[in-house]
């Protein structure tokens, strides 16, 4: 079993009522797997997830890329700076 | 090299300080600043949000990668976070340079792409509630 923080921002964030949370699941993990406990909790999320980036650790990853023990995963929804 | 968040006013006189070397004959800025309209609504107040560690190390590697790609000498790029009000400068960028033409492009490329890759947001505030801005597809004209 491994767990990971996953963060949420803008109206990720707003969606799952929680600004992150930790998930756990058993060996391999992908960002998918990881995706679908969420989604799992909170239907809102599903129909925001084609629009979604995903990090690990602070690197945009593709959504089929393992997780490991402690990472640190984070749903992106496009980004609006500058 | 200055890349930085922060929930205070700018200081744009110490990024062109920083920036405007005796050997820079050119120091080109950009000012991204709050609008009081979006899509014909009047906008009372924006609010950023940002994911810190990541939106820094994507500054860093942005600035680092703009002055590998242009010949320029240095740069400057800070971000606010928070809540900012009408006519407050919520990015700005400055790029010392030779020669004109790298400051201009690099600073040009610099907004085009921290819009698209950083992981900032910005919530538009109206009268009557509020909006994440999330652009999709994604725009670099605006």
């Amino acid at each position: 079993m491994i767990c990971v923080t996953v963060l949420f921002f803008a109206s990720i964030a707003d969606v799952m009522g929680a600004r992150s949370r930790t998930v756990c699941l058993h060996e391999p993990v992908t960002i998918a797997d990881v995706v679908a406990v969420l989604i799992g909790e909170v239907s809102e999320l599903m129909p925001r997830v084609p629009h979604v980036s995903f990090a690990i650790n602070g690197q945009f990853v593709a959504q089929d890329s393992p997780v490991a023990d402690g990472d640190e995963v984070a749903l992106i929804p496009p980004v609006s700076g500058g | 090299m200055i890349v930085e968040l922060t929930v205070e006013e700018i200081d744009v006189s110490r990024l062109i300080r920083h920036v405007a070397k005796p050997g820079n004959g050119a120091v080109c800025t950009f000012h991204g600043v709050v609008r009081d309209n979006a899509d014909g609504r009047a906008v009372t107040k924006l609010y950023y949000e940002a994911y810190e560690s990541m939106a820094l190390q994507q500054m860093q590697s942005l600035v680092e990668g703009t002055v590998d790609r242009w010949p320029v000498d240095d740069v400057a790029l800070v971000h606010r976070t928070g809540e900012l009000q009408i006519g407050e400068a919520s990015v700005v960028i400055a790029v010392g340079s030779a020669h004109r033409a790298a400051a201009f492009e690099a600073c040009r490329y610099i907004i085009d792409t921290l819009k698209t890759t950083v992981p900032i947001w910005k919530r538009e505030f109206f009268d009557d509630g509020s909006v994440w801005v999330e652009p999709m597809p994604r725009s670099s004209t605006d």
